[in-house]
């Protein structure tokens, strides 16, 4: 199923299908207290240890805004080129759910705080640009335990009333790989302003996804489905594969999608029917009474904007303008905040180039090995730089600085004294080197009588042969020159 | 003292900072009186032997600073008071305790006032009789089988007859003045967002608004200044300047400017409210108003676009009671069919008809026909209170379209039940204050009230007003005292 192709099709018979795809992400507002009530938000906790009246909805308790909830969202709509409505309004929306306790949950319908903005991702074909068409704010429910009691559901309402803001994005995304990549732009994004911690594992980034089909070159798009409440990237990407595949095997037997909500079964890994669209609920959203409408005031978006820290696309763009990086390297380290701070650290004293393939190359290796986020590197970004240089400098050759990576990685020692208890130093001394190239040139005289008569690929066999009997030490660049000198 | 329950407000706190009675003698005064008035029906919950003690502390370590020094006081039940059952007059809050207090009441008993007990009401403040609670109707002291009007009716009839120095209700559309006008009381309606909302039982949030009752247009001045306060854990508390009102009050209201609202002389309204508004526009000149003809073009529509806001916000307000947290629970095959019974034993008629209606002014293709337009509307009802106000400084209409009717005479009749609150609900739908004061007796002797509308946080130009024309009606209640036993 993994399609890392330029698009996305779904080819049965004659004919080829395209798959539109929009999702809409639930991030949690990353606050110490909740969206409408001074409950601590803390990840957790022990089972309805994080609730106050309010969240329980007691007769009488009202809603009070969490002022900095709504600067974390006008703070990412920022951060999503997006419009920020001077006016918004908090809605209610009604439905009856053990784990939602005033029966209704306060959400933004008609006027969110967010407007249209956009997201821009590197594929590697080039740039795309996805629309976000709002980001609203709305408190999340709490959560029903079918499965630990034989008779009951019990109910925790730890998470009820925490934040959540949902971006809605454009049916803009064609492909799996922009799925993916999406997803990780809107958390990478929404990191560098630290307004939702992006744990998918914790629940703090969840989505619904939107998935239709059409026959390629087809202007009209085909009866959407939306999947409820995935999780994970990897189960949105199957989901919509299921869903996808299921869509166009329906078209094939000439039979008509139905709009419909589905689930994503994580063990079958198919979707299945929710609810149909004449079982949709009516929501019955209304403006809530017991808020006022949001106004914001210029200058209050004004020192919003004035906070924003340089951003994925921003820190790109200058480093491929000052750092000469490619598009793509800088991409991936641009892409988390960390890494692009542990990779401007390790360049203040070290070659750019170099440490660039070090970073993406060996220490991602690393990193993605032990499971490790950069912050938590065995390696710190000053050994990083240190080894570098010993590379730079000939101290040590690129092989040999790999043995030193291996060790530094046990316990972050610094790479200048690995190489001197180990003695890896690069032999770069001329005369040495000659010692042994003689030798190796005594001992094949077939292969040296070979290579004269023109079979020149040889050089590299002569070359792996110094090299072997120096112990992978003696300096490759100087053995290559003074091999030509005497071969030729 | 042994007239103490039919003292005013005003006139116990002197004698109790005269020292000339104690603050225990008042309650017990009340408590006796209550125990021989249960035929009313006022009590919901009795919090008598905790209040003879709180009474024996203050008298104590009295504290003649307090503006309410040792008073007792029984509030309607739709407040929420910490540790004392709170049931909003349903069956669904039977058994609910609240472990919190409203901002209303925490500020009465920062000034030394005593809870005495919790008032019957309509169920979830739904009705113009006090017959929808739970709890059974309460009779009027002013006669047998009378209702004392809704949703009040609790307040109403324990001012009345004198089960409490002072009280407090909740006006959505009138359920503080159309129950003061039915018992020959004073009742005050403040601003929307003057008296926080915290802690009250929502049953419309754009229109709820708390509000003293009492026997005299003082000793609601004096109760105002006390209830009303900003509050931060009420997001449509609004802060301005409020004055201490009762200090303040003054019958100088020469010059005033009151106008009369053409579109208040309803069709069919008793010659008797047509008589009682124009002995107000006399007493109104006699007190040095100028009396100024008004329009208020779109006063028709005022109750029917009060039944879709009202209905709506309650449907989505009682979504809460549903079994799962708190309150009564029918027990159920599965989650829905516990919500059904629940709600379907839980709640009364009246409120059951009122989420229905909400729920379909709500829904999906109904939603611009009616709650949307209903919006615009009020937007009208508020512009002709703006333009009026350009020209007056308060307008004076009838309380009510009559006097009050038999318990039963119109429970099968929601219409003419609503009819009730006819010059009432454009008020809260234009989030002004008004008040009503008693003015005069139909036929049958019961108690007919005027209501004085005020500009926005004008609360002190409408007492001012009420004030003076109350001291020129001096009307008086006659209560014959027939459920004594």
């Amino acid at each position: 199923m993994n399609k890392n192709k330029d698009q996305y099709l779904i080819t049965r018979g004659k004919n080829t299908y395209e798959v539109v795809i929009g999702l809409e992400v639930h991030a949690q507002v990353l606050s110490n207290s909740k969206l409408f009530s001074s409950s601590p938000t803390k990840f957790g906790a022990e089972p309805n240890t994080q609730v106050s009246l309010v969240d329980a909805a007691f007769p009488g308790m009202l809603p009070v805004i969490n002022e900095y909830c709504i600067k974390q969202a006008v703070k990412t709509g920022i951060g999503l080129k997006a419009k920020i409505n001077h006016r918004s309004i908090f809605d209610r929306k009604n439905y009856f759910y053990a784990d939602l306790p005033q029966g209704y949950q306060i959400s933004q319908y008609k006027h969110p705080i967010v407007g249209e903005g956009k997201v821009v991702l590197d594929m590697p074909y080039g740039q795309i640009e996805v629309g976000i068409e709002r980001l609203h704010l709305e408190q999340d429910a709490g959560k029903s335990i079918h499965d630990m009691d034989p008779e009951n559901t019990l109910v925790d309402l730890n998470r009820s009333g925490v934040a959540l803001m949902e971006i809605v994005s454009k049916p803009d995304l064609r492909s799996l790989d922009e799925v993916n990549a999406y997803v990780k732009k809107l958390r990478s994004i929404m990191r560098y302003l630290n307004t939702c911690d992006g744990n998918m594992q914790e629940g703090s980034l969840r989505a619904d996804v939107n998935v239709s089909v059409k026959k390629k070159d087809s202007k009209k798009l085909g009866t959407r489905c939306e999947i409820k409440n995935v999780n994970s990237i990897k189960f949105m990407q199957l989901a919509i594969d299921y869903e996808a595949n299921r869509q166009v095997d329906l078209i094939e037997e000439g039979k008509s999608i139905d709009q419909e909500t589905r689930l994503f079964d994580t063990k079958k890994n198919m979707t299945r029917s929710m609810r149909s669209k004449e079982d949709a609920h009516d929501y019955r959203y209304f403006p809530d009474p017991d808020l006022l409408p949001l106004d914001l005031q210029d200058d209050f978006i004004a020192k919003i904007k004035a906070e924003i820290p340089e951003l994925p696309d921003e820190k790109k763009k200058r480093f491929i303008d000052k750092f000469n990086l490619s598009p793509y390297e800088a991409n991936i380290i641009v892409s988390d905040k960390e890494t692009s701070e542990y990779f401007e650290q390790v360049i203040k004293n070290s070659d750019i180039k170099l440490a660039t393939n070090w970073i993406t190359g060996e220490l991602f290796a690393l990193l993605n090995e032990k499971d490790l986020e950069i912050n938590k590197s065995p390696i710190s970004a000053e050994n990083l730089s240190k080894l570098m240089n010993l590379i730079k400098d000939g101290t040590i050759s690129g092989k040999i600085a790999k043995s030193v990576f291996e060790l530094m990685a046990d316990g972050n020692k610094d790479p200048v004294t690995i190489v001197n208890e180990k003695g890896l130093k690069q032999q770069s001394d001329p005369k040495e080197l000659e010692k042994l190239i003689d030798k190796v040139i005594n001992d094949n005289p077939d292969k040296v009588k070979e290579y004269k008569s023109g079979k020149e690929k040889l050089f590299g066999f002569f070359v792996g042969q110094v090299m072997k009997v120096s112990g992978g030490k003696a300096n490759p660049q100087l053995v290559n020159e003074i091999l030509k000198k005497k071969l030729n | 003292m042994d007239n103490i329950t039919s003292l005013s407000l005003t006139e116990l706190i002197n004698n109790i900072k005269n020292k000339k009675i104690s603050s225990e003698e008042v309650t017990r005064s009340f408590i006796e009186r209550a125990e021989k008035s249960k035929t009313l029906n006022c009590y919901i919950t009795e919090n008598f032997e905790s209040a003879l003690k709180k009474a024996k502390e203050f008298d104590n370590r009295a504290n003649f600073k307090c503006k309410l020094p040792g008073i007792p006081i029984a509030i309607k039940d739709l407040f929420c008071t910490n540790g004392i059952k709170t049931t909003a007059g349903s069956k669904i809050l039977n058994n609910f305790f609240p472990t919190y207090e409203s901002t209303v009441t925490q500020n009465i008993w920062n000034e030394g006032g005593i809870l005495l007990g919790k008032l019957n009401c309509d169920e979830f403040a739904m009705g113009s009789s006090n017959e929808t609670s739970f709890f059974g109707n309460v009779q009027s002291p002013i006669d047998k089988n009378l209702v004392p009007g809704g949703s009040s009716g609790g307040s109403a009839s324990a001012i009345a007859s004198n089960l409490t120095p002072i009280t407090i209700g909740t006006d959505t559309g009138g359920s503080i003045r159309q129950p003061a006008s039915f018992t020959g009381t004073v009742g005050l309606k403040p601003t929307y967002g003057s008296c926080s909302r915290y802690g009250i039982v929502a049953f419309a949030s754009s229109l709820d608004q708390a509000g003293p009752m009492g026997k005299n247009v003082k000793d609601c001045a004096l109760l105002q200044e006390i209830i009303s306060s900003y509050d931060s854990k009420d997001s449509t508390s609004i802060d301005f300047k409020r004055n201490n009102y009762s200090e303040l009050l003054t019958n100088n209201i020469k010059g005033k400017k009151i106008g009369i609202p053409k579109e208040y002389r309803v069709d069919g309204m008793p010659k008797e409210i047509e008589n009682l508004w124009l002995k107000g526009i006399d007493i109104a000149k006699e007190c040095g108003a100028k009396i100024i003809d008004i329009s208020l073009p779109h006063t028709q529509y005022a109750l029917p676009t009060y039944y879709i806001v009202a209905p709506a916000e309650a449907s989505s307000n009682l979504a809460r009671y549903d079994g799962v947290k708190y309150g009564f629970r029918s027990a159920g095959e599965n989650l829905i069919d516990m919500y059904e019974k629940t709600r379907s034993e839980g709640f009364g008629n009246e409120v059951k008809r009122r989420i229905m209606i909400g729920t379909y002014v709500l829904s999906s293709g109904y939603y611009d026909a009616y709650y949307i337009k209903a919006q615009k509307v009020r937007k009208l009802i508020k512009n002709d209170f703006d333009e009026a106000y350009k020209e007056v400084d308060a307008i004076l209409t009838p309380s009510t379209p009559s006097s009050a009717f038999k318990i039963g005479e119109k429970t099968n009749d929601p219409v003419s039940m609503y009819l009730n609150d006819i010059f009432t609900v454009p008020v809260n739908l234009a989030g002004l204050p008004a008040i009503s004061i008693p003015a005069g007796l139909d036929n049958k002797g019961y108690p007919l009230g005027l209501q004085i509308i005020g500009k926005a946080f004008g609360e002190q130009n409408l007492l001012n007003i009420a004030f003076a024309m109350e001291e020129k009606i001096n009307f008086k209640n006659t209560i014959k005292e027939w459920w004594i036993k």
